[in-house]
């Protein structure tokens, strides 16, 4: 039985996970689609700690490089992601006040 | 040490959703990405002490990856802050291809380890799994490489049709399927050979590459959207081989909300996805198009201030136009002085206005703009009969009346925004040139449309000295 929920669960967690994607950005005006593909493009910097243990695990020196390379590439990501992501949506006010 | 880890990646996990949740509505947007980076930061320092990691401790990487993460962190902290504005689609671009690298990495340091020697050998199933996360990580990195070069309009790449040539879905569909069939033998086989997946790799960037450099810049955005989908399942994919419940949760989510925008932004302009990517603008337009008469008639920026100073409404279309010149500043501080003067201004944006749905909503927010004056298309569309003057800043296929009656025409079905439908049209332009569908715009030639010529930042420091004389 513990085999079966174990097989299973992966394909629940796609199942849910992938329903809750489409349903955060269903419902979005459409001047935060620029804003949201760059803070979905950050979210998915969480690469970086898949790449952080595929170096961490390296032992020949080719797996260390590709692995530093992934490090590299995740980090920039991750980061540039998160800046630009947050450069854009800074700029977000209403007409309503609170000027900078 | 487990616990540690999967609580946090939990924690990480509802962080992110919650983070996108609140990204969702302008007023608390701001916070939202704060949120997701509050669980960015979380994941990554525990997973300095991952137990995979910890199992067996390497100084020598602990090194190597802080000094991977300094680099990589610092110059795309520095690329993202010094960035323009307008730049901003290409910069999402080139941070995605970078995700989709990571990746691909992550893939390649999983195939070449040699299991050998171990008790655990990863099943089949797993490495089919790793396989399919390189090949589509690979072509998102080489093609999101590409679109960044497009859209920074670098030589190399400026030339659209020089990349099209007869036979090229073909060989296309031939790279892949090479990718695919020496990917499933690398799997299949356990082969941890370098020479193999060293070919599988490079036919999986060549496919990327291939499948993005024919197509033009006007369709980037869509093009974007999908290899931002692409990298979240590529790192859906690598987070089922590591056994990493943040990426698989992270990456589905990015995976299915990415394939949604995309769908939604080949909608605005009435194409499928497919249609995108295997054809091109130059090759839709069957018959003749409709021949447009009429002829153009300028005018200067101080009258065309007039004529909206003395209107009660006036509805301005921002397009690429105004984010090549920088004119958004010089376009709201003349707004301003026309709300002074009990004009009602607003902003209507067509879903594809610019090079990416939003990136006008960026540009005005950007300038100070508030958003209650900045309307979509649907919700804006009818209120163009009721306005004095509609003023076109660098926009021409979203306002072309053809894409409504001449079946001919490449954008025939596409829906537009109904300037045509306002007492006064005023379109600020360049030049005579086409549009990026290459197409003449039959509105520019209609008798209640003025053109006014010139660099658009220009026209509207000219505009506002016009209000501004009349006192």
């Amino acid at each position: 039985m513990e085999a079966v929920v174990a097989f299973f669960s992966p394909i629940y967690i796609l199942m849910l996970a992938g329903i809750l994607g489409y349903e955060i950005i269903g419902k979005v005006p459409v001047i935060l689609h620029t804003p949201l593909m760059s803070g979905t493009n950050f979210v998915h910097g969480i690469v970086l700690v898949g790449a952080m243990v595929a170096l961490g695990q390296a032992v020949t020196p080719l797996e260390q490089a590709i692995g530093f390379l992934g490090v590299l590439l995740g980090a920039g990501n991750a980061v540039g992601g998160y800046f630009v992501t947050e450069r854009m949506l800074e700029m977000f006010k209403s007409s309503k006040g609170q000027e900078k | 040490m487990g616990y540690l880890i999967e609580t946090v990646y939990f924690l990480t996990a509802a962080l992110f959703i919650l983070g996108l949740k609140r990204m969702s509505h302008p007023t608390t947007a701001r916070s939202g990405i704060v949120w997701a980076g509050y669980g960015m930061v979380l994941a990554t320092l525990v997973s300095f002490v991952h137990p995979q990691i910890t199992a067996h401790i390497i100084p020598a990487n602990y090194v190597l990856m802080v000094i991977a993460i300094a680099i990589g962190g610092a110059i795309a902290w520095y690329g993202a802050k010094k960035v323009a504005m307008t730049a901003m689609p290409q910069m999402i671009a080139i941070y995605n291809g970078m995700g989709g690298g990571a990746a691909a990495a992550i893939a390649a340091v999983e195939l070449l380890k040699d299991h050998g020697s171990h008790a655990a050998a990863p099943a089949t199933s797993v490495l089919i799994m790793a396989v399919a996360g390189a090949l589509i990580g690979a072509v998102s990195f080489s093609g999101s490489v590409v679109a960044f070069g497009k859209l920074q309009e670098l030589k190399f790449f400026k030339d659209d049709a020089k990349f099209r040539f007869s036979g090229q879905q073909k060989v296309n569909m031939v790279i892949f399927a090479s990718a695919v069939l020496l990917g499933l033998v690398v799997a299949v086989s356990h082969s941890t050979s370098g020479g193999l997946i060293s070919v599988f790799f490079l036919l999986a960037l060549a496919f990327g590459a291939m499948m993005a450099l024919p197509i033009g810049g006007a369709d980037m955005p869509v093009v974007i959207s999908l290899f931002n989908a692409f990298t979240g399942l590529a790192v859906a994919l690598e987070g089922f081989v590591l056994g990493n419940s943040a990426m698989i949760i992270a990456g589905i989510i990015v995976g299915s909300s990415g394939t949604l925008l995309t769908l939604m932004m080949a909608k605005a302009m009435n194409r499928s996805v497919s249609n995108v990517l295997f054809s091109n603008w130059a090759a839709l337009g069957s018959g003749e198009a409709q021949a447009v008469t009429g002829s153009l008639k300028p005018m200067e920026p101080p009258d065309a201030a007039i004529q909206m100073a003395y209107a009660s409404k006036v509805i301005i279309v921002p397009g690429y136009g105004m984010a090549v010149a920088q004119a958004q500043h010089k376009i709201w501080e003349m707004c301003k002085l026309l709300i002074e003067r009990d004009v009602v201004v607003k902003f209507a944006i067509h879903p594809v206005a610019g090079r990416m749905p939003g990136h006008m909503n960026v540009l005005l927010a950007e300038a100070g703009v508030p958003y209650d004056l900045i309307f979509d298309m649907d919700e804006i569309n009818e209120e163009f009969s009721t306005a004095d003057v509609a003023l076109v800043i660098g926009a021409n296929d979203v306002v072309n009346p053809a894409a409504r009656t001449d079946k001919s025409s490449p954008i025939y079905g596409m829906p537009i925004l109904n300037v045509d439908h306002a007492k006064n049209v005023q379109v600020i332009k360049r030049g005579k040139g086409v549009g990026f569908a290459g197409i003449e715009n039959a509105l520019f030639f209609a008798d209640n449309t003025r053109m006014v010529y010139g660099d658009a930042q220009k026209v509207a420091a000219g505009m506002i000295q016009g209000i501004k004389d009349l006192g």
